[in-house]
């Protein structure tokens, strides 16, 4: 009975606030979908690092079957080439620069390529033999990349010495901008949100004292009195989060996984499932900032 | 079942108190008027009884419990086991006679049930049977005041706190109102009314209280309006030997139930 009498409260407070509720929906809504865009950024770029990206700096890759560099012309990388290149690596000449080192086998290759492109199309194309084998180095100074890029470069068997860092870095930091405007946009948009759900609140109080001077009267609980008010402000928050939700989902969906993987196939993007976890935290933000702001307006606003 | 012990109620340090030390026992079953000119206290009174403020000093006691004593989420108690009628009536316009008076029980978790066989009886007792379906702004002022009165008494309060409950009505119509007031009386709730109706008062011949800037100048069952003793100036002596007679203008109290 008294649920069914909140409810009620509830849908004739939501019809009679129509317009207020509708700009707190398109206001949670907008900064809720910044707030998970910046998450969407940052699960980009862990997608993006792969499985070395944060372990090591430079990566020399060894002649596969297919490699055409100038290194590369007596074939694939032998055994006595690996060998003599692991003691290279060993000698105390490029031992200083090096903390330490790993070799990344073909098979090992085609696993961590496997979990890092497993969105794309790609994966289906590509076999173990494709992928070159690597001595991944964990620099003490990456600034020193030159001195490997230098040393290694020439020596039979290697392909080619990239510094992995040097060539994602830009990219990561243009994408870690992105992502700050986006918390800052979503930042400023909370507080319109928290300030506009409190003014709703108000006027919604305010539109109904009469109801609440007789609930008051007649004995009503704080509760029945105030969840009416608390339960508006949090389901048009709510409402707006879903939309959040959907949005970041349908650009993960339609414009990463449909658009942008086509366009550049050789590059891991997140999917559209990722983006699943990320709306519980949206729901509870959206549904946390209503009722807070909510439940400290009706304590200056509701006498109770 | 009302009683106020050496209450008194300062709203505004300056000012003169709302209520200066009241000494009063209202018992089960009474029916008491409450008089005096505007700013004497009586609104302070209702207030205090039903814990909208505190009393600066001094206990009150509804139902033998010291209101000061109760916790803010059992006010709600409190004020269940009070009903209470006001000048303007109070009605939700939007909604009819039935669901004016079923509101109050809703909002305290009655069951469908018991709000469909509860409110025709009260609506019955108040002579409003028939018209559950009107709206307030269809009705006369003195339905309007039955409805308030429905309202008030659904829950079955132990005390109806009734403030000017004829203020708005012709002399006709408000003695009907007082006839309803009785009859619930007879049914054995306590009967609290603030008025300044003389005809009324003088009609009823029930106990009188009459407050005058805060303080109790008379108190006499089976009384009328004005006193024929004349023990006002005593008291009044009294309170210009210690000064703190202030001119009556701009007190607070009066109209604080309005809200």
């Amino acid at each position: 009975m008294r649920l069914a009498f909140i409810l009620g409260e509830i849908g004739s407070g939501l019809r009679r606030n129509l317009s207020m509720v509708v700009s707190v929906i398109l206001v949670t809504f907008v900064s809720l979908t910044f707030v998970g865009a910046a998450g969407m950024l940052q699960m980009q770029i862990n997608q993006m690092k792969g499985y070395w990206y944060d372990k090591v700096q430079v990566a020399i890759f060894l002649c596969s079957e297919g490699s055409t560099a100038a290194g590369c012309a007596s074939g694939p990388v032998t055994a006595e080439q690996q060998a003599s290149l692991n003691t290279l690596l060993e000698s105390p000449a490029v031992a200083q620069y090096v903390n330490d080192f790993q070799f990344e086998s073909k098979e090992e290759a085609y696993n961590h390529f496997k979990d890092q492109f497993s969105n794309s199309p790609i994966v289906d194309s590509v076999t173990p033999d494709q992928l070159p084998a690597s001595f991944r180095i964990n620099m003490k100074d990456p600034e020193k990349y030159q001195i490997i890029s230098e040393t290694f470069s020439s020596q039979p068997g290697v392909e080619t010495v990239i510094d992995q860092r040097q060539l994602l870095e830009r990219l990561f930091s243009v994408m870690n901008g992105a992502s700050l405007v986006a918390v800052s946009i979503a930042g400023v948009m909370i507080v319109c949100a928290i300030l506009l759900i409190a003014t709703t609140i108000r006027l919604s109080a305010f539109s109904r004292r009469r109801e609440t001077g007789i609930m008051r009267l007649v004995g009503a609980s704080k509760t029945v009195i105030q969840l009416p008010f608390i339960l508006e402000g949090v389901i048009a928050a709510v409402i707006g989060a879903a939309l959040a939700s959907a949005t970041l989902w349908a650009v993960a969906h339609f414009f990463l996984g449909e658009f942008m993987s086509q366009q550049y196939p050789d590059t891991a993007f997140i999917s559209s499932g990722q983006t699943l976890i990320l709306i519980p935290a949206l729901l509870i933000l959206g549904a946390s900032l209503a009722g807070i702001s909510s439940l400290l307006t009706l304590r200056r606003y509701l006498r109770v | 079942m009302i009683r106020f012990e050496n209450v008194t109620k300062v709203y505004d340090q300056k000012a003169r108190p709302a209520l200066d030390a009241v000494n009063l026992e209202i018992d089960r079953g009474e029916f008491a008027f409450l008089v005096g000119a505007s700013g004497s206290g009586k609104s302070t009174f209702l207030r205090l009884v039903l814990k909208e403020d505190r009393a600066t000093s001094g206990a009150v006691y509804v139902a033998g419990q010291n209101v000061a004593k109760i916790s803010s989420w059992r006010v709600p108690r409190l004020r269940r086991g009070i009903g209470v009628v006001f000048q303007d009536f109070r009605l939700l316009p939007q909604k009819n006679v039935f669901a004016n008076v079923a509101f109050a029980m809703q909002v305290i978790g009655k069951s469908r049930s018991v709000i469909r066989d509860t409110v025709p009886e009260v609506l019955k007792t108040v002579g409003l049977e028939g018209k559950e379906h009107r709206m307030p702004h269809e009705l006369s002022g003195g339905e309007q005041q039955r409805v308030a009165i429905a309202r008030a008494v659904v829950n079955r309060p132990g005390i109806l706190l009734a403030d000017e409950p004829t203020g708005n009505l012709d002399p006709t119509t408000s003695m009907g109102i007082m006839g309803i007031l009785d009859k619930i009386n007879q049914n054995g709730t306590t009967v609290v009314m603030a008025t300044h109706d003389d005809d009324i008062v003088n009609e009823m011949r029930k106990r009188v209280v009459e407050l005058k800037n805060g303080v109790v100048i008379r108190d006499e069952a089976r009384a009328l309006y004005t006193s024929m003793i004349p023990v006002v100036g005593q008291s009044r002596r009294l309170k210009d030997a210690s000064g703190r007679d202030a001119p009556e203008a701009g007190v607070p109290g009066e109209g604080e139930g309005q809200r």
